[in-house]
């Protein structure tokens, strides 16, 4: 589904990933671990077409075609999706309003008909549900006022509402109370099918205890380093970053 | 028709062709003239029009001019009491016949000399270049009536076309809300085929005790021509009065509102929404005067202003001493959506009194980049995500609507001139 290969991207002339590679596959879940600095979020944002990445190497193939030359929108129409490590709030429009805007412009990429207003709002009732989100939440304005922790079960459900085939959830996790962190999760579990793939960048074990990965990657200085089962996930908690960054400094 | 050219000694020297019919009292004219022989143009040094250049104006080649048009296509609500002006002439074969009871509505042309002499003295014509203009040389305008307890339903829509080039017109209304009345106003001024030309119009309200009255200003006009129009208003005790200025194309528009709050217990709410692109220029002045105690005022401008374009916003509130346990806000929000849009916002209070409760405030800013990749990253693209972000800022002010058709239109204007769907 995703194959990435000797990816090289900087930001202001500083060079942040400097040889990644990944190759995901659909029904798979991917963990990418590493300490802060590592390139994370910048596999995160250039996966999602953030423009103030140069690309200066390598390539991207999102379902064999080059993802790196499709505007962020289109990558999304594709079935890519970025659960944002900071979801933005965007006072006066409305959850509900951008979110029925994005799901028909990505239906009408695809050759698909508008959705019904009826349908629409029934599917809004079903995938809230999911994430356990209020539907007061869902027709406000996006992610203005809301907690933290109702932020990131947003990115969840409009995760849910798009269906996407690829998502990347970008430090999903962090800053959420073990409650909130278990609804996410759960909804992330539930959305998961043999024809979709998860990525999952986290700086902690703890989310992988219920998104249990099929393989572990550890990011660091820019490059995937070293690659496991999802029992490495357990060894890097117990252990930390620094046998890491002791193996591969040069 | 009699066409009188200004004569050059006057301060005011203009070559401007202006039609020489004196609708109100000989005194008022007399007035008019006077200060136009003894006050020169206004020019950026004036402190009102600071930011405004009029020479467009004293330098076009105006002449007023009569035109016959077959049809009204500008009409917003089709149940409207509906009055049409062309080039400032009344327009009777397009305009409603028939009224309900409880409104005497009809051109100041068709009144009596006697009933006209008795109008258009709310208006301060010392130091007021284009309120003179307009006293001495307004060939028509509406004379709209509203009595005593009187709900008035449909929508009365007044609607000004100006055709032509280098047309020049000078519209004067008389609106009356008597007590304890109801009415929602739409006033429009729209133009058809035409090049430069140049509206002053001037509306007079009075909104008598308890009344309500709503007017929906909407200036749709073309991107060459100028409009200079003025509101001067008076409330009387426990009334409520509402101007939405809508401000969607032309190429210099500048509002006055003048709301003078003479009775207690009064609300008055100006709301104002300009959305500009090319070279236009549209300057927003308001003047909110508290002169007594117990009122509220509540200002709502927004603006949206991209390509070459300018806004101005002035709005003063006054708090006269003794005018107690007043709340009066005022704000005004701009985006500027290219590198060479200005936008020059001077909020101002002035206040007297000691028991008040008043704010004001000015924010300018561009479209949040970072929640427009948020918008693109859920599969919406660049344009529609820039138009959702608009349309959110400015929707307040479009929130504000409550005439149906209006909205309606507003939102065709918007999707005819930005190919944009806000009020949805």
């Amino acid at each position: 589904m995703l194959k990435i290969e000797n990816l090289h991207a900087s930001i202001d002339g500083k060079e942040i990933l400097k040889g990644l590679n990944l190759d995901v596959k659909a029904g798979e879940v991917h963990a990418i671990m590493g300490p802060n600095g590592a390139g994370k979020s910048t596999l995160a944002s250039v996966l999602a077409g953030r423009e103030e990445y140069e690309i200066t190497e390598g390539t991207v193939a999102f379902e064999g075609k080059d993802l790196l030359e499709m505007a962020t929108e289109d990558r999304a129409r594709e079935g890519l999706f970025l659960a944002f490590q900071y979801p933005v709030e965007i006072p006066g429009v409305s959850n509900v309003n951008f979110l029925r805007t994005a799901l028909n412009e990505i239906r009408e990429y695809n050759g698909q008909e508008q959705i019904s207003a009826k349908d629409f709002m029934a599917l809004v009732r079903e995938k809230s549900a999911i994430v356990e989100l209020d539907a007061k939440l869902a027709s406000r304005s996006v992610n203005e006022g809301f907690s933290g922790g109702e932020k990131k079960r947003n990115e969840i459900f409009q995760m849910a509402m798009l269906d996407p085939k690829l998502a990347i959830l970008d430090e999903t996790d962090s800053g959420l109370d073990i409650d909130a962190l278990r609804i996410v999760a759960n909804g992330v579990i539930t959305l998961k099918s043999d024809k979709n793939a998860t990525i999952v960048i986290t700086h902690y074990q703890r989310l992988l205890d219920y998104i249990v990965p099929d393989f572990v990657h550890v990011l660091y200085d820019g490059k995937i380093v070293k690659s496991g089962p999802k029992e490495l996930a357990l060894e890097l908690e117990e252990k930390g970053y620094d046998w890491i960054k002791a193996e591969f400094q040069h | 028709m009699n066409l009188e050219t200004i004569i050059p000694e006057m301060a005011a020297s203009v070559n401007w062709k202006l039609e020489g019919k004196h609708l109100l009292s000989e005194d008022l004219r007399k007035k008019a003239l006077s200060v136009l022989e003894n006050m020169p143009f206004p020019t950026t040094r004036t402190e009102a029009w600071k930011y405004t250049r009029l020479a467009k104006i004293r330098n076009g080649n105006f002449v007023a001019r009569q035109e016959q048009l077959a049809s009204n296509r500008h009409q917003i609500d089709l149940n409207a009491i509906s009055l049409v002006f062309v080039n400032g002439h009344f327009a009777s074969n397009l305009s409603s016949s028939h009224f309900p009871d409880g409104i005497k509505l009809l051109a100041l042309s068709q009144m009596e000399v006697m009933e006209l002499s008795v109008l258009g003295n709310t208006l301060p014509l010392e130091g007021e270049l284009f309120n003179a203009f307009n006293t001495a040389y307004a060939t028509d305008g509406v004379y709209l009536h509203i009595s005593a307890n009187m709900h008035i339903k449909p929508v009365i829509e007044i609607t000004h076309i100006v055709t032509g080039t280098n047309t020049i017109s000078h519209l004067r209304n008389v609106i009356v809300a008597e007590a304890f009345s109801k009415a929602h106003i739409v006033q429009q001024y729209v133009t058809e085929n035409a090049n430069t030309c140049f509206t002053n119009v001037v509306t007079e309200v009075s909104v008598a005790k308890n009344a309500f009255l709503t007017i929906d200003k909407l200036q749709y006009e073309d991107e060459s021509c100028f409009t200079i129009a003025t509101e001067q208003v008076t409330q009387a005790t426990d009334s409520n009065f509402t101007i939405n200025t809508l401000t969607l194309n032309g190429g210099l528009v500048r509002n006055n509102l003048n709301i003078a709050v003479n009775g207690q217990n009064c609300e008055t709410h100006l709301n104002g929404a300009y959305i500009l692109k090319g070279s236009q220029h549209v300057d927003n002045h308001t003047v909110v005067d508290h002169t007594v105690a117990h009122c509220v005022s509540n200002e709502l401008y927004k603006g949206v202003i991209d390509e070459k374009a300018t806004a101005v916003f002035n709005g003063k509130v006054f708090v006269r001493k003794d005018a107690q346990k007043i709340n009066a806000f005022q704000s005004n929000g701009n985006v500027l959506l290219s590198n060479d849009a200005t936008v020059n916002s001077k909020p101002e209070l002035e206040i007297y009194a000691d028991d008040v409760k008043c704010s004001h405030g000015s924010t300018t800013g561009q479209l949040d980049d970072e929640a427009i990749f948020y918008l693109r990253a859920r599969g919406i693209g660049e344009k529609a995500a820039r138009q959702l972000m608009v349309g959110a800022f400015v929707g307040d002010v479009f929130g504000k609507l409550t005439n149906e058709a209006v909205k309606t239109r507003v939102d065709q204007l918007l999707q005819e001139r930005f190919e944009w769907d806000f009020v949805g």
